[in-house]
């Protein structure tokens, strides 16, 4: 590896990408024949939900990976913190999405340290709709990415939520949102629970109800696997940061969720 | 055609090196020094925004002194340099001894082929882990380059700085120590610095996976009373 300098007409200025482009990295390999479709062979996330409440946002991702029918994975991660005041979520192709959060990452903390100071959140869902519309290619072959973006404005002293599509479009959601193949149940299960300035306990419950719910309907979705103890993900961010919420707690509140359902007679 | 005149290799070099030196011991000094539990960075900086100190990678810092784009320009360099083998390796693999050699290769060759050498002289800071002890890379004009583990000072006027810190230096030292001084050092005897004309950054534990942190403000002010 050499220093990596360039003339001041060539200088990337904070753009990592397009630092890695000057240096010849390939961030993004684009699949070479275009037309045919991967259907099988590579892992796929799903559901990952976001919603707002009065100290920020509510993050929470299931843990499983499907390779066609059959599980690749019982652990996954799908939710990230994107830097110290966001998160990003992903659902769709595992490999390419986990890279585009790598990337993503680096991006916002390569862009703080080249010009000392932090993006703006919407400069922040900006950056990431140019990398899902970077992706495009690989989304029309069928390895679409669709993340979810949310964080704490520090200079609006709110949560917000950005929602994107394969195209790299990026859009504001003022309450929550949901996404992959059990987002529209666990978008449902919000939508009945919902309300406004919810306080965290309520958030935090309604985010692991909605993922519950989809799990149950969606065989793409793991619920809380009990026998080997793994658990959804749940991350807030507010204006102390990006917290993951313990695992003991997350345990508890499906042990009880579950309890209550049972004896309440209800189904499941 | 008329022939250039001959000049000695060595007076070329020689003229460099004072050409450099110059344009170094016009700017103000710099120092680094390690404490129980961490390093702090020091300079002798008025302005809030145009840093003398910043942070190349999670446990590794970037100062330096002399003409300021000329620094800038490497600690930005220095910033790709651990962005991209992070993120094409690991972020363990990013070290700072890599870092220094490749300043070290580009300030001389500068400094050999190059019309003007570099006015600058930098420092590469990395805090230790249970393995290996933190070390300071102290990075000249042309090349030279020199490890620490105690403090280095950076700078035209250097000599009352380094002999007062030699004498005063002392493993045990907390921040509040080692800062007050770093501070008196490069004040030296017949002046005083106070909150608002200097820059201070530490990298320590307990910042959770990016080490670096600037002190400043308040806190700054109360660890220097």
């Amino acid at each position: 590896m050499t220093l990596p300098l360039f003339s001041t007409t060539e200088d990337p200025g904070p753009d990592f990408a397009g630092l890695m482009r000057r240096l010849r990295v390939p961030a993004h390999p684009l699949l070479a024949a275009p037309g045919t479709a991967p259907s099988e062979g590579f892992r796929h996330g799903t559901t990952v939900v976001a919603l707002r409440y009065a100290d920020g946002v509510v993050m929470a991702g299931d843990r499983r990976a499907t390779e066609g029918h059959a599980i690749a994975h019982r652990a996954m991660e799908k939710v990230f913190p994107a830097d110290r005041y966001s998160a990003v979520a992903i659902a769709g192709a595992a490999g390419p999405a986990v890279e585009m959060v790598r990337l993503f990452q680096t991006q916002l903390e390569h862009y703080e340290k080249v010009e000392g100071v932090v993006l703006s959140l919407e400069g922040k869902a900006t950056q990431l709709g140019q990398m899902v519309r970077e992706h495009l290619p690989m989304a029309m072959q069928g390895l679409a990415v669709v993340p979810l973006f949310a964080g704490y404005d520090l200079s609006r002293r709110t949560g917000r939520i950005f929602t994107y599509d394969v195209t790299g479009g990026h859009y504001e959601e003022s309450e929550y949102n949901a996404t992959g193949s059990g987002g529209r149940d666990a978008r449902t299960t919000i939508k009945l629970g919902y309300r406004d300035a919810l306080d965290r306990e309520a958030a935090v419950e309604l985010a692991i109800q909605s993922l519950y719910e989809a799990a149950d309907e969606d065989s793409a979705t793991g619920g809380p696997d009990l026998i080997r103890g793994i658990y959804p993900l749940v991350a807030t961010v507010t204006a102390d940061g990006f917290v993951a919420v313990p695992e003991d707690e997350v345990a508890e509140r499906f042990a009880v969720l579950i309890e209550r359902r049972r004896t309440e007679g209800r189904q499941p | 055609m008329t022939m250039p005149y001959y000049v000695a290799p060595e007076q070329v070099m020689k003229d460099r090196a004072e050409y450099a030196q110059k344009g170094i011991a016009r700017g103000r000094s710099l120092v680094a020094s390690t404490y129980d539990l961490g390093i702090v960075i020091v300079a002798d900086n008025p302005s809030r925004s145009l840093h003398k100190i910043s942070e190349i990678y999670d446990r590794i810092a970037f100062a330096g002194v002399g003409k300021y784009n000329e620094f800038d320009q490497l600690r930005v360099s220095g910033i790709r340099h651990a962005d991209t083998k992070g993120y094409a390796y690991s972020r363990e693999d990013v070290e700072a001894r890599s870092l220094a050699n490749l300043y070290a290769q580009y300030l001389g060759q500068v400094f050999t082929h190059e019309m003007k050498p570099l006015e600058v002289e930098i420092l590469v800071a990395e805090l230790g882990t249970e393995l290996r002890p933190p070390q300071l890379y102290h990075i000249a004009y042309e090349g030279t380059i020199t490890d620490e583990d105690r403090f280095a000072v950076l700078g035209g006027e250097t000599e009352a700085i380094v002999a007062a810190l030699d004498r005063a230096w002392s493993p045990t030292w907390s921040l509040q120590e080692s800062l007050q001084a770093a501070v008196g050092a490069l004040a030296g005897p017949d002046h005083a610095l106070g909150a608002a004309d200097l820059e201070v950054a530490v990298l320590a534990e307990g910042n959770g996976r990016r080490a670096f942190r600037r002190l400043v403000d308040d806190e700054l002010t109360a660890l220097l009373a």
